[in-house]
């Protein structure tokens, strides 16, 4: 099978996909009790049930649930997220403004805990495959162990108060500093700094994750009798761990890294919340709790996209991290 | 009604600047501190939750108040003793049959978009805009007001359809905020774009809203108070999570702390840091009171004696002390003690046990064969507590009861639509019972989809003879002597039970000056808020 038709035909599953997750969500929010002027009409502490109908209204709820679900997927076929009442705004401004910054944390977060992880799941293997410094291997692993098991929100809060109020090296809260009115390299050393300990927080579970799998991984390729045969023709232990042992070992980890990009969306959700980071995550939590449907909608057909897209794109990388694996079988993930 | 040392005291601001006002000031014994107020300066503060709008006309969330507050005005703002002050009314007159209200605006006022505020806009205001999307005001203003019309430039006069004195409290700035007719009168108001970019009277125009970060304003120049304001920027951060909140108020990163802004249990350390000041006051106007709601539709709590059992089973002095950290008093009945017509002299239901469950014995009803729901209100830990405390003294009474929980949506919900046992919750009093009590006990307000009402089911024709005589009389004597006997009916027949009124806290940084000044608080337009840069 030719890659463009590979592409072409896990793009057009993909479309159904992000149409299912649409249209699922679309009846699972509406399970919950209460709609948009309920919790409008709530938060002002008042509200004659005359004014909760206009409201109604205007949102378009009075109209029975298939009609909805029509209008809103028509609206989406033109690119038209719809508009939030509640935020007098249109959801696509809303998200594509949130959207860089989570893509900015996500982004660090998963480059810090795949380097960091397959670094440190590298360097226990060794140390256990050639018997020195075992002691190492086993900081490593429980620590793996440890921040595997440690809460999100936990941890960030700990962050804080060491890093940020007990030694004050590090801001404790939003992406950049407001007032100072930075510009160019000042600025990114701002965001910099800002991006830290969140990107620690967000990226430790996962690091955790990549250890144990990079190790046991490693472990296991280094077992077999190809490195043995590697070895016995005197490749240099470097080159045989690096080209041989890593290249096989890393399709597990590939694996999990797609996965990991689907899965952060709702670590962001906390991490965003304990660091007063201006991202979608929390975008998602208020619309939820305020029964913004239209936000809400729009910001899973968004994130529905994109776990897509980074399912493509990890079926790409298996491609060319291991040529044998056909295109046509699919990836195992 | 302005009184003249007030007018003068005006005046000679506007003539001489803020030096010679501050001299006054100092020499009226005012609260203001003796030295000069510092010009300049960023105050960061925290909107909790982040408001969806910034505008207070078509948004009555607490922190879309409090932006907002800074931005557009009122006609009048009141004192903690309820008395109007003048804000954009310099002068008003109440006809004495209590149906013509004439309002002297202030002259020179400017929005900030530069066009002139007149009369023609608070007509707009109050007869067109906020009839229709003020949550709150628009169901006075459709059921009293005969008509509003603009009497040149700086004259408004507002006709009532019959008296209705508590409509005098109406005109601060969450309430009745004046709008721009220029940018919304034939528009829809609710995609009007100017609701990006609000537009108002205020001593701060807005300047920028980086959506989950902060709402930053800025120092408006040709605000109408010469002088006036003293700071440069007031920025509002948006921090999702409690305890960074209390953080950022620790680092310095903000310098004033509203009421909810953090959990009661930080409130009780961060007071207690040097150069903290700390004040329950300027929630008068306000004066939140908790209650729990039983509904009392069906048994066991449509039976009398069964709520009274359950207003002697609660230890109201616990619950204040150790569930909210002390941060607040218990409640005598259905009026705050701040409120007007408030009268201490009503029946007492002691923390009594034996009396509780000798009461449910009387009543004949089998409490245990109907279990009870305790619907979880999704306003923070300090309620979560309250309802286990709750479930537990119930139980001590032999109901069944468990605890079910829910989100604001939910709750709204399902309260609205009685659909639960028991649930607490709060009310903001608006210092007039007419307001913000009598929406809670008047059978006509037994309305399905609207949590803030009564949603209880209470219901007696004495009561609902009352409230008509309390909301249309004009005499003072005469409406005390009915909101007394209304306090004591209430409170006897348990319409609702009586809990406690809440303190919410205001924790700043001692060199901001001038936060707290009227009896709506933080809300308050700020432009006389400075920082002493000693």
């Amino acid at each position: 099978m030719s890659f463009l038709s590979f592409f072409v035909s896990r793009l057009a599953k993909a479309l159904v996909v992000v149409l299912g997750v649409v249209i699922l969500n679309f009846f699972l929010i509406r399970m919950a009790p209460g709609d948009p002027a309920t919790v409008l009409a709530g938060e002002a502490g008042a509200g004659d049930e005359v004014f909760v109908q206009q409201l109604r209204e205007q949102f378009g709820l009075d109209r029975p649930l298939p009609v909805q679900l029509g209008h809103y997927l028509w609206g989406v076929a033109k690119m038209d997220l719809g508009y939030s009442y509640r935020n007098r705004l249109p959801v696509l401004d809303l998200i594509l403004d949130r959207l860089p910054a989570t893509f900015l944390l996500m982004g660090s977060a998963f480059v810090f805990s795949i380097v960091a992880g397959v670094a440190l799941g590298v360097l226990a293997a060794r140390t256990r495959y050639e018997n020195r410094r075992r002691w190492l291997d086993s900081v490593l692993v429980s620590g793996a162990m440890l921040l595997y098991a440690t809460p999100l929100f936990w941890l960030s809060l700990m962050a804080i108060i060491l890093f940020s109020v007990v030694l004050g090296w590090l801001p404790a809260f939003g992406m950049e500093s407001i007032g100072a009115n930075l510009a160019g390299i000042d600025r990114v050393l701002d965001i910099g700094r800002h991006m830290v300990l969140p990107t620690l927080s967000l990226g430790s579970f996962f690091m955790a994750i990549y250890v144990r799998l990079t190790r046991a991984s490693m472990l296991e390729v280094m077992g077999m009798d190809f490195i043995k045969t590697a070895r016995a023709k005197g490749v240099p232990a470097r080159r045989v761990i690096r080209v041989h042992v890593l290249r096989n070992a890393l399709l597990p980890v590939i694996t999990f890294a797609g996965i990991q990009l689907g899965q952060m969306a709702g670590g962001a959700v906390l991490t965003e919340t304990v660091f007063a980071w201006p991202g979608i995550g929390r975008l998602m939590f208020d619309a939820l709790l305020q029964r913004d449907y239209q936000l809400l909608l729009g910001i899973f057909v968004m994130t529905s996209a994109l776990v897509v897209v980074f399912n493509l794109l990890t079926d790409i990388v298996y491609r060319l991290v291991d040529p044998r694996i056909a295109a046509s079988q699919g990836a195992p993930a | 009604m302005q009184s003249a040392a007030r007018r003068a005291l005006r005046t000679l601001r506007h003539g001489y600047g803020f030096a010679l006002a501050a001299f006054i000031a100092a020499a009226m014994a005012l609260p203001a501190p003796a030295q000069a107020q510092t010009r300049g300066g960023t105050l960061s503060l925290i909107a909790q939750p982040e408001p969806p709008v910034l505008v207070s006309a078509i948004n009555s969330l607490a922190p879309t108040q409090y932006v907002a507050g800074k931005m557009y005005q009122g006609l009048l703002t009141y004192g903690a003793d309820f008395k109007p002050q003048p804000e954009l009314a310099q002068s008003w007159t109440i006809s004495p049959d209590g149906l013509t209200y004439t309002f002297q605006l202030a002259s020179g006022v400017k929005w900030h978009d530069g066009k002139p505020f007149t009369a023609a806009d608070a007509a707009f205001s109050i007869g067109t805009m906020l009839p229709e999307v003020h949550v709150r005001t628009r169901a006075v203003l459709n059921k009293y007001m005969a008509s509003v019309r603009a009497v040149g430039d700086h004259q408004l006069e507002i006709k009532l359809k019959e008296p209705f004195p508590p409509f005098i409290m109406m005109f601060e700035t969450g309430t009745m905020p004046m709008m721009p007719r220029h940018l919304y009168e034939g528009r829809d108001y609710h995609k009007n774009p100017a609701n990006q970019q609000p537009v108002g009277t205020g001593p701060f125009m807005f300047k920028e809203w980086k959506k989950g970060a902060y709402i930053k304003l800025v120092r408006n120049p040709g605000y109408w108070k010469k002088g006036l304001p003293y700071l440069d920027e007031l920025v509002f951060h948006v921090i999702p999570d409690s305890a960074s909140r209390a953080v950022a108020f620790e680092r310095g990163d903000v310098q004033v702390l509203r009421g909810g802004d953090v959990d009661n249990v930080d409130v009780k350390r961060l007071r207690t840091i040097p150069g903290v000041d700390y004040t329950t006051r300027g929630w008068e106007l306000f004066s939140p009171l908790a209650y729990i709601m039983l509904n009392q539709r069906k048994p066991p709590f449509d039976n009398l004696k069964v709520r009274q059992a359950v207003m002697h089973a609660l230890n109201r002095q616990l619950i204040v002390d150790n569930i909210f950290f002390g941060q607040g008093k218990p409640a005598t009945g259905p009026f705050a003690s701040a409120t007007r017509f408030y009268d201490r002299d009503t029946p007492v239901f002691e923390f009594n046990l034996k009396k509780a469950r000798a009461l449910i014995k009387e009543s004949g009803v089998e409490v245990g064969r109907y279990p009870v729901k305790i619907l979880a209100s999704s306003y923070g830990a300090n309620w979560d507590r309250l309802n286990e405390y709750l479930r537990q003294m119930l139980e001590g009474l032999g109901l069944k009861a468990s605890i079910e929980s829910s989100d604001a949506g939910g709750w709204a919900a399902r309260v609205g639509n009685w659909d639960f046992d028991i649930s607490s919750s709060y009310t903001y009093q608006y210092g007039d019972p007419a307001l913000g009590v009598e929406r809670l006990y008047r059978s006509n307000h037994i309305v399905k989809g609207s949590p803030f009402v009564n949603v209880q089911g209470y219901s007696n024709p004495k009561a609902d003879a009352l409230w008509q005589r309390g909301g249309a009389t004009l005499d003072p004597a005469e409406r005390q002597r009915v909101y007394s006997e209304l306090q004591k009916l209430l409170t006897q027949e348990v319409a609702n039970v009586y809990l406690m009124e809440l303190e919410f806290p205001t924790l700043s940084r001692a060199n901001v000056k001038n936060l707290v000044t009227t009896a709506i608080g933080l809300n308050e337009s700020f432009d006389k808020v400075y920082i002493d840069k000693k």
